[in-house]
């Protein structure tokens, strides 16, 4: 269940609070997310839209915890990060979150199974227990068979797969993919948004996914949109706050 | 080592870059190591001294003699339990190029002087027999290929004439650092041979003394048993007197710190100039590894490792081959700087060096690869 309006029950997997977050530019104060209110259960797959400037990004980096926010709370699996340390944020992304970038951005001079295996360097995994993990998650996007390619050696959509191998071979709580499609190919495209799709059917992992891609957000089972740091949900929201 | 893979991924990110800042490194070191091997051959006399020996030369000049009967003398003064005599010879064997220096030692008392300059007993003796009897350090018995019982001839150049030498010694030196390039034959022989003028001369002596503590007052003492006479002496101790006679040559230690300085400050701009450009490169992927769950202390310690294991790799190499230079190529001023060495301790300095300017030149890119935010940074992307 995906809910806005700040009446959810308490046990949804994200629950967010009367969320702000303003920037200060020159003199002026830009507020980018107003009171924003938001539950997400486990298993759910959301898609945020918007137009650009509307907070969308700046959303996901607070439920990342890359970003601290001016007022409210965010509160992930009994966790409420808000007012967590830097050091502690770090801790608790490496076990809670994996990111997915539009950019891909993988390590050019680390092979498709070592950019996998980053993530598993922070844990207690011995070689071998890496080694397995990794090759399951390669095995899951499809790229099982291009470990030990280098990211230039593989396509724009291989890179984003072996992105998303990385974002799950932790087993993160849930995985927030900042414009996943946005720098592929229609054909590319709808390959990683099945593999999106089928993580959170067959594993239901959490996912949370902002997008200006009307066919991206259509594999999601909720679409929210956000409009001058505003959450609306569905399509005739947006169409009547824009 | 699970980090090892990252490191060395990174390192080699751009390999030309690598080899030069590498090679950097390794000149900086190999100049630093030459440096230190040409401070530790000119300041070696201070180094090797005996703490409780005095040099007594003639107050005018080095090169002014004093008369044997100052030994006897000395000898009364209160703290003096030895006096040994030298001079200096000067010769010339076979070239002029073969610089290397001789001495008419005091037979009866060299070896009591000089305990860490060593003998063997049997051959000691054989030259003390020997009238024409002489000993020679085993670097320039080495340098010449000479074995004992060689012939050797030496052309006199202020003493006319060439001698010839009966070799039955050859020395070592207790310590490494001790010079094994003196040539030393019998004052007897000497005396049997100098025109009129130069005999009864001796070229300085040296008092070895009971105390150290007491060199100030003995050198006093002694300076004051001759003074008013026609020979009036000045007395230090050894080390002053090796300090003094580097002194001579300028202020070596000024002239081998600014070079070194110099080297070591454009190192540090240019190694710094690199980590700077390595770190901007990859803000992206540093970044990410922000976001993946890296602390930022991981990163920190991952900019400035890498700056350190250039610095190790480029310092080995540079003090690696400046060993090797003084090892195979050896002192190029063919005898005037006799220990032309790179000790452990020296390696073991331009090692921490070397981390030293790779710790300095890392630091500023490493702190801000620490600091950086990740929303900041994949913002800039």
């Amino acid at each position: 269940m995906v809910r806005v309006d700040g009446r959810g029950d308490g046990k949804s997997l994200i629950q967010i609070r009367g969320l702000d977050k303003t920037y200060q530019r020159g003199g002026e104060v830009i507020h980018v997310l107003q009171g924003l209110n938001l539950d997400v259960d486990q298993g759910e797959f959301v898609a945020f839209m918007g137009p650009s400037g509307s907070g969308k990004t700046t959303l996901l980096n607070l439920l990342g915890g890359l970003d601290v926010p001016s007022h409210g709370s965010i509160t992930v699996a009994g966790d409420e990060i808000t007012h967590m340390s830097r050091g502690r944020l770090t801790e608790w992304r490496a076990r809670h979150v994996g990111f997915i970038f539009q950019m891909y951005n993988l390590i050019p001079v680390l092979t498709a199974f070592q950019n996998v295996e980053l993530p598993l360097l922070l844990t207690n995994l011995s070689k071998s227990e890496r080694r397995q993990h990794v090759e399951a998650a390669l095995s899951i996007v499809g790229l099982a068979d291009r470990t030990n390619h280098y990211p230039r050696q593989l396509s724009g959509g291989q890179e984003q797969r072996v992105a998303i191998a990385r974002a799950i071979v932790a087993d993160p709580t849930f995985l927030l993919c900042d414009e996943p499609t946005g720098d592929l190919d229609r054909k590319s495209a709808d390959e990683i948004l099945g593999i999106l799709t089928q993580l959170s059917k067959d594993q239901a992992k959490t996912i949370l996914m902002v997008t200006h891609d009307p066919l991206a957000a259509e594999r999601a089972q909720a679409v929210l949109h956000l409009n001058k740091g505003v959450l609306v949900e569905g399509v005739a929201a947006m169409a009547g706050g824009a | 080592m699970k980090y090892g893979g990252l490191i060395l991924a990174n390192l080699f990110r751009k390999k030309m870059r690598l080899a030069l800042t590498i090679g950097s490194f390794a000149v900086a070191l190999f100049l630093f190591g030459l440096l230190a091997v040409v401070r530790g051959a000119f300041n070696q006399g201070e180094e090797i001294a005996g703490a409780n020996r005095l040099v007594v030369a003639n107050r005018a000049s080095l090169i002014q003699p004093l008369p044997l009967s100052y030994a006897d003398r000395m000898l009364r003064i209160p703290g003096v339990k030895l006096v040994a005599h030298d001079n200096w010879f000067g010769g010339i064997y076979q070239d002029e190029r073969n610089f290397f220096g001789q001495f008419v030692i005091d037979v009866a008392n060299q070896r009591q002087a000089f305990p860490e300059l060593v003998v063997p007993d049997d051959q000691w003796q054989n030259f003390v027999k020997d009238r024409q009897g002489a000993i020679a350090g085993e670097k320039i018995a080495q340098r010449f290929g000479w074995k004992i019982g060689d012939r050797i001839p030496i052309k006199g150049t202020f003493v006319q004439g060439t001698w010839e030498f009966n070799l039955d010694g050859i020395y070592h030196g207790a310590r490494p650092q001790d010079d094994v390039s003196q040539f030393w034959f019998q004052w007897d022989y000497y005396q049997e041979r100098v025109p009129d003028r130069f005999k009864g001369l001796v070229g300085w002596y040296w008092a070895v003394i009971d105390n150290p503590d007491n060199a100030a007052r003995i050198a006093k003492a002694i300076d004051q048993e001759f003074s008013n006479s026609a020979y009036e002496t000045h007395t230090e101790t050894e080390k002053m007197f090796a300090a003094g006679w580097v002194k001579q040559m300028g202020n070596i230690e000024f002239l081998i710190l600014s070079i070194g300085s110099v080297v070591f400050f454009t190192l540090l701009l240019v190694t710094g100039n690199t980590m700077a450009i390595a770190v901007r490169e990859r803000t992206a992927e540093l970044a990410v590894l922000k976001a993946v769950g890296f602390s930022d202390r991981f990163v920190l310690a991952l900019v400035l490792g890498e700056s350190l294991i250039m610095a190790v790799i480029g310092g080995t190499i540079g003090l690696g081959l400046a060993k090797l230079f003084t090892v195979t190529v050896g002192d190029p001023t063919q005898g005037f700087l006799p220990y032309f060495r790179l000790p452990l301790e020296t390696i073991v300095a331009g090692l921490i060096v070397a981390l030293g300017v790779g710790a300095v030149s890392g630091l500023i890119p490493a702190v801000g690869a620490m600091r950086l935010r990740v929303v900041d940074a994949l913002r800039r992307v």
